[in-house]
């Protein structure tokens, strides 16, 4: 019932006057995970951002994470804290970076209350925010029926009638999410499912889901607020009204990397490329999970990957003898 | 009755509670047939007892006109939170604080008691500016992991400026309100009943927004 997240306080001079050997930026698995491993190897070890928990707080059940067959979202970040805590690993929360320099081998992360963070490595593990549909409408009704957080707007939606855009395991979830709450749910898709098949299976086991595949959505309508889409065959290239109570975008994310896109090297979409131990092109510089060109963006392979960069931090700091 | 905090939760509340500076007085408002009040209530009563530094005054609607009206209550549960010498500085809770939400109540506790927010030199300058009487409502639902930091953001600027009154306002038990407000994402922020943000802008923006008025 309760998500309790603050730790000590943010003001404490304990998180600005010192060199930290490892520092994460971001608290979502990878970040998190990171944190850990780094601890464990005797790092000083601090984690810094706006939220714990990542883009797992816009998840309401978690079935493919080894060694839980069926967690909630919520109680999986529950987990990952207290193993942390138990490590006593500090959390800065509730702040965005605003600028990363390095200068002498030592990071300087300059944070929106002003403060500075020092680090002699850093993990940037940012993950993405929801990617748009970037059609006519959708800006206008953003917060008037078009959504891009299932668990915080699903409520609004009871016994309405909604629609998800998309076609992978976020989509195919949040439909199986709206089911419980919506009394009609369709998804609209522009082409075929990339959704896992145990998800397929219990989507369209759901009586009150219906799908159009190969439907394409052109533009977003409404008054006060949204009313209706305009959607087009893809085959017989007719379009139609379809009329709703709300949208729910779920297309994937943007990776969150404008504040490293300009020293880092990156793919064409603006995911970070790193190597095998999660190195960035600049030394002393990690990333890990959905801001990383890795295509998988499952919450395994970001814990995953996350104890791959903090290790490799350690290994870096050993070699430079400090 | 079942606690609401387990001892994991109360561990980590009472840790962060004892940083608290100096005494606070929260305010709370219910009536008889009153949807959430009970959870509150109950809410309230266990923060309270985690610190001797909170004090709870529990007030029934329509034997506290005078309270009623100078708190601007409209709404119930609802809840205000007053500093050291019980002044009121704008800071409301309408509806329980739970989920999520816990966070923005207990960083307002905090702040309340004396805690500043960390804000740099120019951005206190600029909330101090505000001259014109300003309503901030964040709506918000308990599952929503935005919306403590928009909740924060409203009541921040409401302790900096006795202009700005903050309110979060929770948006399934005020169904009415929400469809007055036409909410359908959260957190939605309605700035003196006219001016709109939704999701979890940082504070320049609400500052903008605050500014064109």
């Amino acid at each position: 019932m309760f998500n309790f997240t603050l730790n000590k306080l943010s003001e404490d001079d304990l998180y600005y006057n010192k060199l930290w050997d490892f520092v994460s930026l971001g608290a979502g698995p990878a970040g998190i995970n990171a944190s850990l491993y780094a601890k464990r190897k005797g790092l000083e070890t601090l984690i810094v951002a706006k939220e714990i928990g990542g883009q797992l707080n816009n998840t309401e059940d978690v079935d493919n994470y080894l060694g839980f067959k069926m967690i909630n979202a919520n109680s999986l970040i529950d987990k990952f804290i207290a193993h942390i805590d138990s490590l006593n690993i500090e959390k800065l929360i509730g702040f965005d970076v605003i600028s990363i320099i390095k200068d002498n081998e030592v990071f300087t992360i300059k944070l929106n209350n002003g403060k500075y963070i020092k680090a002699k490595t850093l993990l940037y593990a940012l993950g993405g925010n929801p990617r748009k549909l970037q059609i006519e409408g959708e800006d206008k009704y953003s917060g008037k029926g078009v959504s891009y957080c299932v668990t915080c707007d699903g409520p609004f939606y009871k016994d309405k009638k909604v629609v998800v855009a998309g076609g992978g395991n976020s989509a195919v979830e949040a439909a199986i999410d709206l089911s419980k709450v919506a009394k009609e749910v369709y998804i609209i898709h522009r082409s075929q499912f990339r959704a896992d098949k145990i998800l397929l299976d219990k989507m369209f086991s759901n009586k009150n889901i219906k799908v159009y595949l190969e439907t394409t959505i052109k533009k977003i309508v409404g008054n006060e607020k949204i009313e209706y889409l305009e959607i087009i065959d893809n085959k017989t290239l007719q379009s139609s009204k379809f009329y709703l109570d709300g949208l729910f975008v779920e297309i994937g994310n943007i990776p969150n990397s404008y504040l490293i896109e300009d020293i880092v090297k990156t793919n064409e979409r603006k995911e970070i490329i790193v190597n095998e131990e999660q190195r960035t092109s600049v030394e002393g510089l990690f990333a890990a999970g959905d801001v990383t060109a890795e295509p998988e963006k499952q919450i395994i392979i970001s814990a995953a990957a996350g104890a791959k960069a903090a290790l490799a931090a350690a290994k870096y700091i050993n070699k430079r003898g400090e | 009755m079942e606690k609401l905090f387990n001892n994991e939760v109360e561990k980590q509340l009472k840790e962060v509670l004892s940083h608290m500076i100096k005494p606070i007085t929260i305010i709370m408002f219910s009536n008889e047939d009153c949807l959430t009040c009970k959870e509150t209530k109950q809410l309230l009563n266990e923060v309270v007892s985690l610190n001797n530094k909170i004090s709870l005054e529990i007030k029934e609607i329509k034997n506290s006109k005078n309270e009623v009206e100078k708190y601007n209550i409209k709404l119930v549960p609802s809840f205000v939170l007053l500093d050291e010498n019980k002044q009121y500085k704008g800071v409301k809770f309408n509806g329980i604080p739970a989920g999520h939400e816990i966070n923005s109540f207990i960083s307002a506790v905090l702040e309340m008691s004396g805690i500043q927010a960390g804000f740099n030199e120019d951005l206190i300058t600029r909330i101090k500016k505000i001259s014109k009487p300003v309503n901030i409502k964040v709506f918000i639902t308990l599952a929503c992991p935005h919306c403590p930091g928009a909740v924060q953001t409203a009541h921040r600027l409401a302790m900096l400026n006795k202009n700005i009154t903050a309110e979060m306002i929770e948006a399934q038990t005020f169904s009415d309100e929400s469809v007055k407000y036409n909410v359908s994402g959260v957190p939605k922020i309605i700035i003196n009943e006219n001016k709109e943000l939704v999701g979890n802008h940082p504070i320049e923006n609400f500052l903008e927004q605050i500014e064109s008025i």
